[in-house]
């Protein structure tokens, strides 16, 4: 029987599916495809159209998708391991290598865990330079930068703290060159260190702090933040990509031609998803996880090193006084980036890769005299130039802080208006070219410190430090 | 409005006002229970404690006997002054090893490098070593490991020298 007012279907299993999946499958139309993007809850993270020209690949490279894909690799695995894994000293490593020879598929999962953290980093930061030389942080879309700034601070912090939970020796001295670090902040760096560490040295408390920041208050504050962002970036929409002369591409009139969220983002986004997955288990299945010998308190190796990503930080230590190169400085970078959206900002730059034609030949030009002018400065203060030697009355504090910290600024402000000059360009490029310089800056110390230095952190070719 | 009533708190503010200091100090005292919550913990078995050395005559003078256990260097200068020493490098916190040959401390990690009194020779270490109380009572050595001792500088002051017995 029929009630012709009741538009519920008779048959129950239909009713059942109806009553999960409310729209029709396939989408007739793209008036049924867009009803599809709404009412799905995971589809409803995009709009139902979107603009046709943010669709191009080398425009986003897909970037902050893959990061939300690496995330979901890591929580996935993440869960999984810590099914197999004790916080505790005693039995930490011990589980480790259980974990690589008596579970079933343990050292892939640990492969899988261990490397896409690492990428993570890379690509968050790609992702931060991507929006950078697109322009993507402009009006309104200052505080969604600020957010993803918070959000690199998090991933970092998520997998610093995971670095010690191996307790080798690898995790255990990282962690302790790591958190020395933050010992040189002023009156609260002692204390901090230690309410951190739950102790003066890295110890039974400082793996069961680190646990919890990992399994549980660090992801929870990054998908928290996350989906913040990504709701900014679903309501502040993608900035358009323009070529040079300020058109758009594939379009005669510059009238943006809008498409439908399903298939032609969705589909994309599916594709490179796979590709990305299909990468990281292929490496994942040849490239162990480093683990070395179970942590022994009394002995450092040597070198110790911090994890990669602190390299260059680690670098600026052995050229700094320890204030300056830990903290001063870090956080000179971390403030200019934070200020950075809130700068003036030429707004027909906007979705053009590095601003304009000038803006590229510039940005090159920051990236080369930073490749040749950073290995000399580390070379000639290592050999060479011996500020605190030639003044031998003043605190190394000034000698070895002030003194190179400021030679530096000023040689920064020579930079920023000498270009100015002799391109003749805006301040916008130029402010990106000293961007290009600084951020050209870190990644050769951080090569440098990871791949130069040896045996008592000294100065020497690649494959003399392994 | 006149002058008079502009300077006047109405009931509003003064609600907002209260509501206000009443959230902050919620807000303080949850954080000064989160804080405390996950303060360190006290620092249990032998690290930390007081640990007895040895008699005084077990050090000869010019020996540097390292404590494991209570990650210290126990040195006794030539003069016969005592004065222990923290393991803790004090640039980035790797454990310093005495290296006889070349008598003195140098640090595997970033080749800071420290006299046997804890003083200085070679950058990026910032300071000396820190030292840890040393107590002789009746002939016995005692290491507080409680509280490690920061300074600027070693001094002669640091050392401390067992009763002369006559």
């Amino acid at each position: 029987m029929t009630d012709p007012l009741d538009p519920r279907p008779e048959d129950l299993k239909q009713r059942v599916w109806e009553s999960i999946q409310r729209d029709e499958l396939p989408p007739k139309d793209d008036r049924g495809r867009m009803r599809l993007v709404m009412n799905n809850l995971i589809l409803h993270l995009h709009p139902s159209k979107v603009a046709k020209p943010t669709l191009k690949f080398t425009y986003t490279w897909g970037l902050g998708g893959l990061a939300l894909l690496l995330i979901a690799i890591l929580s996935i695995t993440g869960i999984m391991l810590m099914f197999v894994y004790t916080p505790s000293p005693e039995f930490a490593y011990q589980d480790m290598l259980n974990l690589q020879t008596e579970v079933w598929f343990g050292q892939l999962i640990r492969n899988l865990h261990h490397w896409s953290g690492n990428l993570l980093v890379i690509v968050a930061f790609l992702h931060l330079l991507r929006v950078f030389f697109t322009g993507g942080f402009k009006t309104p879309r200052e505080f969604n930068w600020i957010l993803g700034v918070t959000l690199l601070l998090l991933v970092v912090g998520a997998n610093f703290t995971g670095y010690l939970l191996p307790w080798d020796q690898l995790a255990y001295w990282a962690v302790t060159v790591g958190s020395s670090l933050l010992s040189y902040v002023p009156l609260i760096g002692e204390p901090l260190r230690n309410f951190l560490l739950g102790g003066p040295e890295v110890g039974a408390a400082t793996l069961t702090n680190f646990y919890g920041l990992h399994v549980a208050i660090i992801p929870l504050a990054l998908m928290g933040i996350a989906s913040f962002h990504i709701w900014r970036v679903r309501k502040d929409t993608l900035s358009i990509p323009h070529k040079l002369d300020g058109t758009v591409d594939g379009s005669e009139t510059n009238q943006i031609e809008k498409v439908t969220t399903l298939p032609h983002l969705v589909s994309r986004e599916f594709v490179f998803a796979l590709v990305m997955m299909g990468a990281i288990l292929l490496w994942s299945v040849w490239v162990n996880a480093p683990l070395e010998a179970a942590a022994n308190p009394d002995h450092s190796p040597n070198p110790a090193k911090a994890a990669w990503y602190f390299m260059g930080l680690q670098e600026l230590l052995l050229h700094f006084h320890p204030v300056f190169g830990a903290i001063i400085i870090p956080a000179l970078g971390l403030g200019a980036l934070a200020v950075l959206p809130y700068q003036r900002f030429d707004l027909s730059a906007e979705g053009v890769w590095f601003r304009s034609a000038k803006g590229r030949r510039m940005a090159l030009f920051g990236a080369l005299t930073a490749l040749i002018a950073v290995p000399l400065l580390v070379v000639l203060d290592e050999y060479a130039l011996d500020i605190p030697g030639m003044l031998p009355g003043l605190p190394t504090l000034i000698s070895n802080g002030w003194i190179p910290l400021a030679a530096l600024l000023l040689l920064l402000i020579g930079y920023y208006d000498g270009i100015k000059r002799i391109f003749k360009a805006t301040a916008c490029e130029t402010r990106q070219s000293l961007f290009v310089l600084l951020v050209v800056s870190f990644i050769v110390l951080t090569v440098i410190g990871v791949a130069f230095r040896g045996e008592g952190m000294a100065l020497m070719l690649p494959w003399e430090v392994l | 409005m006149t002058e008079n009533t502009q300077k006047q708190v109405t009931r509003r503010d003064f609600l907002k006002i209260a509501w206000g200091a009443a959230g902050a100090l919620a807000l303080v005292e949850t954080g000064g229970v989160v804080l405390s919550f996950f303060s360190p913990r006290v620092v249990e078995g032998e690290f930390g404690g007081v640990i007895e050395a040895g008699t005084v005559d077990s050090f000869p003078p010019g020996s540097v006997t390292p404590f494991t256990q209570g990650r210290f260097f126990l040195v006794r200068m030539p003069d016969g002054g005592f004065v222990a020493l923290y393991r803790k490098c004090t640039h980035l916190g790797c454990a310093v090893p005495w290296n006889p040959a070349e008598n003195r401390f140098v640090c595997p990690c970033h080749g800071s490098a420290f006299e046997q009194d804890g003083q200085v020779i070679n950058a990026p270490a910032p300071r000396p070593l820190d030292r840890f109380a040393v107590t002789i009572a009746d002939g016995i050595v005692r290491v507080d490991t409680g509280t490690p001792i920061q300074r600027d500088r070693t001094s002669d002051a640091d050392l401390i020298y067992a009763e002369v017995q006559s």
